[in-house]
């Protein structure tokens, strides 16, 4: 008995030293633009929406988990692997279209930003321009570990969507029933809905951000299964997240009267009649989830950039050092949060913009993985066995068929 | 550049004529056979059809671009896998190799080989190892526009390059690095806190490579140096035995850290494997407590009896060799071993010949318990200015010395 706690206790200890990369990745993903699609979905459709969860996060978890596998087992990044199995042009035309992707992406991190404080009356003049200021900062003068901890703190503020989800007091009998039956209309809203949740979730970044963070962190094959574990927990608390997003603008906007909303901020101030609370603590999330995506963005971006086309990277090195890594993410910022202060600029398009480069992207991305992860040389015995090979084809060639799909609906609505 | 010079960019799917100028294929690749030269380049492969041929260096005649390669023999023999041979397409380029004199980790984008002409033939022998934009210029480029134009264009971009000589490629294989004469013996002469950035930034099994062939000592002064965490992943990795040599050559309280962050099981083995007298110093600071005055302290140092004088001194010291880089203070014991002063070595250098050491000593004797809290000494080496504290045991005998160097890490990891 005494044995078993204390292997327990064990346990416990070596999924505390692994905890991070894989919580802060799916959380991230809840971003300014993640909130936007589910509290859309909520308030055009209610609960029906729910069941979509589900297979989202097994989708997730397949793709999430082979990102750590690799980093754990060869213990270099993403793009170090492209770049040493399929050469340097292929490597440099997925770098272009990442870093084009991600700076739209930043973009609507900064505009999540300046919406959700404009609800707290502050203007957008002083706080994307401080907000701005205090992510270089935190990431150039901290250091990975105590930048890893603010993160980890940062994933815990979610909880204000599932408090917010409460408060509205859904009916959570329709929410439990939607969440297991899958619901199918052939309306064109809807289906365009549920691509863009599928299209939301899994993005190209991620893949990238996550292995390096694996092997930032050190974790090696030994301490693999906490590892896996890590990223499997954080894929599931992500969809909860969403789950009660969608829950929450379902009771208060859905059942009221259905409607369309146009963004997160729309959907927060749908919740005041549900008193201050749930208003506050819906817009808090919001300003949480795109301050935190507009650090990890541009930090990941310039870091897999600097990997993939040897250049030096890390916040260790001086900017002397690193040249083209502090060049990128201080571009990455002032890019991002500059436009949002530029009258008229045309964001709406920039995030569709961001979506089709997202969705191109993604196809390529995924199949090097699923190509990479079955070289023996490369994996050894850790290559996927054959069954998880079919699931991962399976996912690979949904996602891209959704994607495509988002990427067709969006050009032509534009 | 001396002479005529050819990127490899260039020479890969350069065109190969016979005797008769008929063309026989394209240049696939190129190879260096370390065993025989280091730098020459002793094999083309050609593609010709389904199949590849090797070309050896003694059959060309003649290598110019935009003339292509033309043979002098046509004895050529079917390619087949040959361990001897570093590929430079498929072992060179896009991997990662260690910059000796820039002490750092680059990544190959691309070679330059001097075209050489001893009167009979032309050889190529590689001079430098392309980095930076000017390269990845070349590598996007290739075979998009033709080489007269891609070397034009390139021009104003500031060249990057590191001279053949002071590359060191990696191998994590060590039968293939013993047939491809690849050794680490150049990194033996860095210091070891570059040596420990560099191993930082690889992946684990080059990491290990490294820590496996270089020297012992090398290898214990960089291991001092790297992440305590990753010292222990490296630890595990290694053969017991070789684990063990280099502990050995480990300050006994670094020694003794780097086991503590170990599984007991694997720190036991490595401690098996060690000499006794190494193996007891390390076992006795295992028994502190990390974060105590016992976990930090040193058991090397230079204790004299009371009576001593200045001749013994010297004589001390010079049987404690090892010591002699960082030795700042000598102590006076007792007849118990209790630690009566403290003696500024500076003063040994102006004291009358004959002197009595006890004239020499420091005004007080600071002295901390091995049970002290890491706070308190870091306060004490505040207050009182010291290079050296001497730490006692329960029954007040001198144990071992904390110096500056040990509070600067706690200060900087804490």
């Amino acid at each position: 008995m005494l044995k078993q706690i204390r292997r327990f206790r064990y346990q416990i200890l070596v999924f505390l030293a692994v905890l991070g990369p894989g919580f802060i990745t799916a959380n991230v993903d809840n971003d300014s633009g993640g909130i936007f699609t589910y509290s859309a979905a909520g308030a055009r459709f209610g609960y029906l929406p729910l069941w979509t969860l589900i297979p989202i996060t097994l989708a997730l978890i397949v793709t999430q988990e082979m990102c750590s596998r690799m980093g754990a087992v060869t213990g270099k990044g993403l793009s170090d692997l492209i770049r040493e199995e399929f050469g340097l042009r292929v490597t440099f035309v997925i770098m272009t279209l990442l870093v084009l992707a991600n700076m739209t992406n930043v973009m609507a991190e900064f505009a999540g930003v300046a919406s959700s404080l404009e609800l707290f009356h502050i203007s957008r003049y002083i706080s994307v321009p401080l907000s701005a200021a205090a992510v270089w900062f935190l990431v150039v003068k901290g250091n990975y570990k105590s930048v890893e901890k603010i993160f980890l703190f940062g994933c815990l503020l979610y909880v204000t969507y599932i408090i917010s989800g409460f408060l509205v007091r859904p009916d959570w009998k329709a929410a439990a029933i939607n969440s297991v039956e899958p619901k199918l209309m052939l309306d064109k809203d809807y289906i365009y809905m549920l691509i863009g949740m599928v299209g939301t979730t899994i993005a190209p970044w991620m893949q990238f951000y996550l292995q390096s963070a694996v092997v930032e962190k050190g974790i090696t094959v030994k301490d693999y299964a906490a590892s896996r574990l890590e990223v499997i927990v954080g894929c599931i608390m992500t969809d909860v997240v969403a789950f009660f997003i969608i829950v929450a603008c379902a009771g208060a906007i859905w059942s009221i009267h259905p409607r369309d909303i146009g963004s997160a901020a729309e959907a927060a101030l749908g919740l005041k009649p549900f008193g201050q609370y749930a208003f506050l603590l819906f817009s808090a999330g919001l300003f949480n989830a795109s301050i935190f995506a507009a650090c990890i963005l541009p930090l990941s971006t310039a870091y897999t950039v600097c990997e993939g086309l040897g250049f030096e990277s890390g916040v260790n090195r001086r900017m002397r050092e690193a040249p083209v890594f502090y060049f990128l993410y201080t571009l990455l910022i002032v890019a991002g949060a500059g436009v949002i202060l530029i009258p008229n600029f045309p964001l709406v398009r920039m995030i569709l913009l961001s979506q089709v480069l997202n969705g191109a992207l993604l196809p390529f991305v995924l199949i090097y993985m699923v190509l990479l992860i079955n070289k023996k040389d490369l994996m050894g015995v850790w290559t996927n066995p054959r069954w998880f090979n079919l699931v991962v084809w399976i996912t690979v060639v949904v996602m891209i068929g959704l994607t495509l799909a988002l990427v067709g609906i969006t050009v032509r609505g534009t | 550049m001396a002479g005529d010079y050819l990127y490899f960019t260039e020479l890969a799917g350069m065109p190969v004529y016979d005797l008769k100028h008929r063309r026989i294929g394209r240049v696939r690749d190129a190879a260096i056979v370390p065993v025989v030269d280091s730098s020459r380049i002793d094999r083309v492969l050609v593609g010709g059809g389904d199949s590849w041929l090797t070309i050896r260096y003694d059959q060309i005649q003649s290598i110019a671009l935009g003339k292509g390669i033309a043979l002098s023999d046509e004895q050529l023999t079917p390619y087949h896998e040959d361990e001897f041979m570093l590929r430079i397409g498929r072992d060179l380029l896009d991997q990662q190799i260690i910059d000796v004199t820039g002490r750092k980790v680059v990544r190959v984008n691309d070679l330059t080989f001097e075209i050489r002409n001893d009167g009979e033939r032309d050889t190529l022998v590689v001079l430098e190892v392309d980095i930076g934009i000017r390269s990845i210029f070349r590598r996007v480029l290739q075979h998009a526009l033709p080489p007269r134009w891609i070397r034009r264009l390139q021009e104003p971009i500031p060249p990057s390059s590191i001279k053949w000589d002071f590359c060191n490629v990696l191998e994590p294989d060590p039968l293939r690095r013993l047939r491809l004469n690849i050794s680490y013996e150049k990194l033996e002469r860095m210091h070891p806190a570059d040596l420990a950035d560099i191993v930082e930034e690889l992946s684990h099994a080059e990491r290990e490579a490294i820590f496996e062939s270089i020297d012992s000592e090398a290898a214990a002064e960089a291991l001092t140096e790297v992440d305590p965490k990753m010292q222990a992943s490296i630890l595990e990795a290694l053969e017991p035995e070789k684990a063990a040599d280099i502990v050995e050559e480990m300050d006994p309280d670094e020694a003794a850290d780097a086991l503590a962050e170990l599984e007991d099981e694997t720190s036991e083995e490595i401690l098996d494997e060690m000499e006794s007298e190494p193996k007891t110093d390390v076992q006795e600071l295992l028994e502190y407590e990390e974060d105590t005055a016992g976990g930090m302290m040193n058991t090397d140092f230079v204790a004299l009896p009371e009576d001593a004088l200045t001749a013994d001194a010297t004589a001390a010291i010079e049987g404690a060799e090892e010591l002699l880089e960082t030795l700042n203070t000598l102590f006076l014991v007792d007849a118990e071993g209790r630690p009566t002063a403290s003696i500024p070595l500076a003063r040994l250098f102006v004291a009358q010949p004959g002197a009595r050491l006890k004239e020499l000593a420091a005004e007080t004797l600071i002295t901390a318990p091995a049970d002290e809290k890491q706070h308190r000494i870091t306060e004490l080496f505040d207050k009182y200015n010291l290079l050296t504290l001497p730490v006692v045991d329960e029954e007040g005998k001198l144990a071992g010395v904390i110096t500056a160097d040990d509070v600067i890490s706690v200060l900087r990891n804490g």
